[in-house]
């Protein structure tokens, strides 16, 4: 199976290229990240994250045939060759495939990720109503893969000041928790235009998500939140 | 200055909500522009003339451009804080769009009323 990957080591390349590989695949390889590991055993240089190889860690987002998906599970029978390997675009490469998502996660931090309720807790647990759960759905099994946002042009054009879609799925996922307590100040958080209205609802977000998410759903609800506290 | 990245303007909702609306105003009346057009295919200067001099259709067709310059002002805006980085020349840019745009709105009355 052909492939083309990106290339980039700083230390040794003036700049980065794209270089080709002819694997022979055994029977058993199924999955694009099984592919990787057998150019690694030919070339051992190629660097790449990878960790859980089912879609749950998140580590090996990339740039997959000019698209972002997760290596471990994207079936090697349904990508053309040459097979083009690219780091996630947008976001600064340290190596090969790999890319420094510092900035990622600076603006997924900044929405407080994480239940705030000042009051005191109850013995057990803080309930929810089946209905209430629901809404959760969709929103908590975001894996902070970074391919939504690193396919986002948004994103891409001011990753320092636009949230991205990763971060207000998390926003809207606390939002949305009949538990916490700080609706408020998340919404003037994120009342910005920049913060929150660079979305311009292209949708690269939920054209991408390996865990099928959609963060401009969530994005609208957000829009919509702040309307009904505004008008 | 030290660079700092500051960001929290806490505006946005308005425009936003803006650039909705004044699309749902140039859609209705685009639409009843439409139905004109397809019943008086063929209009002469007269035509027009009789067209716009009944008040509801100028203020119709008032209300349509002052949309479509409210909602330009958000699209155009939006393409300079995405594209245009460097802030003082946004800045200037923004300046010019508005300039453009007030202008647009006076000689759209003028031209409305003088007919």
């Amino acid at each position: 199976m052909k492939f083309n990957v990106y290339r980039y080591n700083p230390e040794t390349d003036a700049k980065p290229y794209m270089q080709s590989y002819d694997v022979e695949l055994k029977s058993t390889d199924r999955m694009l990240l099984d592919a990787i590991l057998r150019i690694k055993e030919m070339d051992d240089t190629l660097s790449l994250r990878k960790s859980c190889r089912e879609g749950v860690c998140g580590s090996d987002g990339m740039n997959i045939n000019g698209k972002n998906g997760l290596a471990c599970i994207t079936p090697i029978s349904s990508l053309k060759e040459p097979v083009e390997l690219r780091p996630l675009p947008g976001l600064p490469v340290i190596r090969d495939l790999i890319v420094d998502m510092s900035q990622f996660f600076k603006q997924y931090h900044s929405v407080t990720p994480y239940l705030v309720n000042d009051t005191v807790a109850p013995e057990k647990e803080r309930l929810q109503s089946p209905e209430d759960r629901e809404e959760l759905n969709g929103l908590y099994e975001c894996i902070l893969c970074a391919c939504c946002s690193t396919s986002c042009p948004s994103f891409w054009w001011n990753p320092d000041k636009f949230v991205g879609p990763a971060g207000l799925l998390q926003a809207y996922r606390f939002l949305a928790d009949t538990r916490d307590q700080a609706t408020n100040e998340r919404l003037d958080n994120l009342e910005d235009p920049y913060r929150l209205f660079r979305c311009h609802t292209i949708m690269n977000c939920v054209d991408v998500c390996p865990k099928g998410l959609n963060p401009s759903l969530a994005i609208g609800k957000i829009k919509e939140m702040l309307v009904k506290r505004a008008v | 200055m030290v660079k700092r990245i500051v960001v929290g303007a806490h505006y946005g909702l308005r425009d936003w909500l803006m650039q909705r609306v004044t699309a749902v105003i140039m859609v209705l009346a685009t639409l009843v522009f439409a139905a004109f057009f397809v019943t008086h295919l063929s209009m002469e200067f007269e035509d027009w003339q009789g067209f716009l001099s009944f008040q509801a259709i100028r203020v119709l067709t008032l209300l349509f451009f002052l949309s479509l310059f409210l909602h330009a002002w958000v699209g155009i805006r939006d393409i300079l804080m995405d594209y245009v980085q460097p802030v003082g020349i946004r800045l200037t840019l923004q300046i010019a769009t508005i300039i453009a745009l007030v202008s647009y709105a006076l000689w759209t009355v003028s031209i409305l009323w003088r007919v």
